[in-house]
């Protein structure tokens, strides 16, 4: 069986007729990097005040361990059909219906960064927890010491450390992000795993178009790896030498 | 920054050490008498030429053809203990696998066309579809202009959807156009409201309408687009294998057993809910059946 | 809402969800272990190689495998497995390869990568110091490792790489993508022949719940047991 290459493809037309076929794997990493920015987002916000949850000394605390008990436990792909295709038919049949009526592509877009942020959030506060508890206890005493409450030895004297250190982690994590982001063809958001397998089915040509694809996610890899060290040279403090967390698995 | 490079090397190797050069065709007969197995591509849900009944077995119109022709070879290579071995593909997977050697002979509901005969080869034409759509009857959509700035759902990997797009660019629909993974998919996202449409061959939209829970509900348009062949798949260049499936095919054409075959599965109860399908055979798939043809031009068959 | 649950349907499926779909993916992720733990050690200790082409080439994996989404590897293995089973073995048409096989494949080969990484990390942590002692005593490289390093390793790394298994058995979902029925993607025909989405997939969730909640749990009464005072 002969395979017939064709390195030429990326220049001819989609049959959708809004572009090369180049055209279409360009606006696919377009919606990558967008649904991975904003589940980024999410991802910090909510991970952060979970990660401080949990290391907080009160009962409440445990929200914080139901939370990434529950959202690291069920697979992605699960949780992303959970976001689209079930809680639509929980919630009211007025917000449900509103939901489901959303333009395509925002009906799977918006679920889709939903789903993203909330599982990136679970991981990130891993990492939060783990920084903080790196940090020696004196610190936390020091910020009693000097009359600080609780909240305010978080904001001037814990995070501002923790958040340093966990930079290598918080970085896989990102870059884990933009990865999860390719789970979303699944309920329709065409970035660029989804472009690529357009481009396979209307082509015929597989290994050129999953080259490219598989070409760009490197760049994209190798571009965040650097802006990410560039973050970390231009915030550290300078004779800082802080314990590393190690990096969680995947 | 070396090992990222080098990664990127590594990754041009990979493809380019494993890209096959041209191979001499051995063709698909020799490598089932070698390996004394033939695998058959069947799909789970295309009603009623290839679907899973209840015991998640593949039954169906395509399917029955496809043992004769099974049976053919077995005669033909004289092995008649010929393992015959079931792979499930989908829309999207059909060709690929065909072109990688995974199947040897696909039994769906494939649309033979000129554009696919670059990629592999067709049998004898044994259906002749037009394009439809189903909606709710509660959306009163009949006519292609209906379906103007609307959500339009279909199968990722057919005909159908590649049509669906080139109607748009070509009339300025301003339709919204969603892919599936697969046909109950599709149908589902019309029925739980996320599509208004989904575009689809008329045959297969009867059978998902006919096995819904509430058949009622669902409209199918009078309007149609295009005109296109079925035809069972199989490998480029490979004129053996094809004389033996285009010899049974006219066998079971010309002699009339193919009208058994269609009755069975269109004018009688079929699984899994056991109701009849009622689709009389067309004047197009009668000329099909008195004058066998495997062409692709949709001209042929009006 | 939830007051029109079908439980029936859970039900009267539950054989067909259990015999094809569970049984599919808890082979998968014990074939996968077993070789990916076994390619993943062999690629940590290419890595740590002082050859450097070994190293590099280790390395060049390690990090293509790190960088490519885990849906992508799934495309790619599934259309490239069988011209690669024609390049080895040297057959002149590309080689049958079924579902199965296609993805006890992609996942070894995406996994090692992740696994090697774990392995790398649990080698550099044995004191050099016994590297020396195992020279010093005479054995090879390959008795070294094998004898001394390894086993160390690998009792100091069974969390993590337990951990990294239910992960694992977590992403075999997403053979989805190819249509084949794992635990989700039988749950996933059902529920689109009978139009029981919630159902079906608040069970899948309910089941990957328990199911993982009781691995991780495992996980940590093993790291109790292979604790080593120090």
């Amino acid at each position: 069986m002969h395979y017939h290459w064709n390195w030429k493809i990326f220049w001819d037309m989609t049959p959708e007729g809004t572009g090369t076929y180049l055209h279409t794997l360009l606006v696919g990493l377009v919606w990558t990097i967008a649904t991975a920015l904003a589940a980024w987002v999410i991802a910090l916000a909510l991970g952060s005040i979970l990660g401080v949850i949990r290391t907080v000394p009160r009962r409440w605390s445990a929200i914080g361990t139901i939370y990434v008990g529950v959202f690291r436990n069920i697979p992605l792909l699960v949780q992303m059909f959970l976001w689209y295709f079930v809680i639509p038919e929980l919630l009211p049949t007025g917000i449900g219906n509103a939901i489901k009526h959303m333009p395509p592509p925002w009906a799977s877009f918006v679920p889709a960064v939903l789903c993203l942020g909330f599982f990136t959030a679970a991981r990130v506060c891993e990492q939060v927890r783990a920084g903080i508890q790196a940090l020696p206890s004196g610190q936390r005493m020091a910020g009693t010491a000097l009359g600080l409450t609780l909240p305010q030895t978080y904001r001037f004297v814990l995070l501002p450390t923790v958040f340093r250190i966990i930079l290598p982690p918080l970085t896989s994590e990102f870059l884990n992000i933009i990865k999860n982001s390719s789970v979303a063809l699944t309920i329709g958001v065409v970035e660029l795993t989804a472009a690529a397998r357009a481009m396979q089915e209307f082509s015929f040509q597989v290994f050129e178009a999953f080259t490219a694809a598989t070409l760009i996610y490197i760049v994209v890899n190798i571009c965040v790896v650097f802006g990410m060290r560039w973050v970390e040279r231009h915030v550290a403090v300078p004779g800082f030498i802080g314990p590393s967390v190690q990096a969680g698995a995947h | 920054m070396r090992t990222t490079t080098l990664s990127l090397a590594f990754a041009a190797l990979f493809v380019f050490a494993v890209a096959p050069a041209s191979a001499q065709d051995s063709g698909t007969l020799k490598k089932v008498k070698d390996s004394g197995t033939i695998t058959i591509g069947y799909r789970d849900a295309s009603i009623p030429f290839s679907y899973l009944n209840d015991q998640q077995q593949p039954i169906g119109y395509a399917m029955d053809i496809c043992y004769r022709i099974v049976d053919a070879v077995k005669a033909k290579l004289n092995m008649p203990n010929l393992k015959v071995a079931l792979n499930p593909v989908t829309s999207s997977t059909r060709i690929p696998l065909m072109a990688n050697g995974t199947i040897d002979l696909e039994c769906g509901s494939t649309t033979n066309n000129a554009e696919r005969k670059k990629q592999v080869d067709f049998g004898m034409t044994y259906f002749v579809i037009k394009y439809r759509y189903v909606s709710l009857r509660s959306s009163k959509m009949d006519t292609i202009d209906d379906l103007k700035g609307q959500t339009v759902v279909s199968t990722a990997g057919t005909t159908d959807i590649k049509a669906l797009n080139e109607l748009n660019s070509s009339k300025n629909m301003g339709m919204n156009i969603l892919s599936a993974n697969d046909h109950p998919a599709a149908f589902l996202m019309v029925e739980t409201g996320r599509a208004k449409a989904f575009l689809m061959d008329d045959i297969l939209l009867a059978g998902l309408v006919a096995n819904s829970k509430n058949p009622s509900e669902f409209h199918i348009s009078s309007a149609s687009l295009g005109l296109e062949p079925y035809s069972l798949m199989l490998r480029r260049d490979d004129p053996e294998f094809k004389k033996v499936v285009d010899d049974t095919m006219t066998k079971i054409f010309t002699s009339g057993e193919i009208e058994k075959i269609y009755n069975k599965w269109f004018m009688s109860p079929i699984p899994p809910k056991n109701i009849n399908l009622n689709v009389p055979i067309s004047d197009s798939l009668k000329k099909v059946f008195e004058h066998p043809t495997d062409s692709p031009d949709p001209n042929v068959y009006k | 809402m939830l007051g029109h649950f079908d439980y029936h349907e859970i039900w009267v499926n539950l054989p067909y969800l259990m015999k094809v779909g569970m049984t599919f993916t808890l082979t998968l992720t014990a074939l996968v272990v077993v070789a990916g733990i076994f390619f993943g050690t062999l690629l940590a200790m290419m890595r740590l190689s002082s050859i450097k082409l070994l190293s590099l080439v280790a390395t060049g994996y390690i990090n293509l495998m790190r960088s490519v989404p885990l849906v992508l590897v799934i495309f790619w293995f599934y259309f490239l497995v069988p011209y690669i089973g024609a390049w080895i073995t040297g057959a002149s048409q590309p080689v049958k390869v079924g579902a199965f096989l296609s993805s006890v494949i992609t996942f070894t080969m995406f996994e090692a990568a992740y696994y090697a990484e774990i392995m790398r990390a649990g080698i550099q942590s044995i004191p050099r110091g016994q590297v020396w002692a195992g020279y010093a005593l005479g054995l090879n490289y390959w008795q070294t490792m094998g004898k001394i390093v390894l086993p160390q390793a690998f009792r100091n790394m069974v969390p993590i790489l337990l951990t990294q298994t239910i992960v694992m058995f977590q992403d075999t979902s997403l053979v989805y993508v190819l249509s084949i029925t794992d635990f989700l993607g039988a749950a996933s025909k059902v529920a689109e022949r009978d139009g029981r989405l919630v159902e079906m997939y608040l069970f899948v969730a309910v089941v990957y719940f328990i199911m993982c909640l009781a691995g991780t749990y495992i996980v940590r009464r093993l790291q109790h047991r292979f604790a080593i005072a120090r």
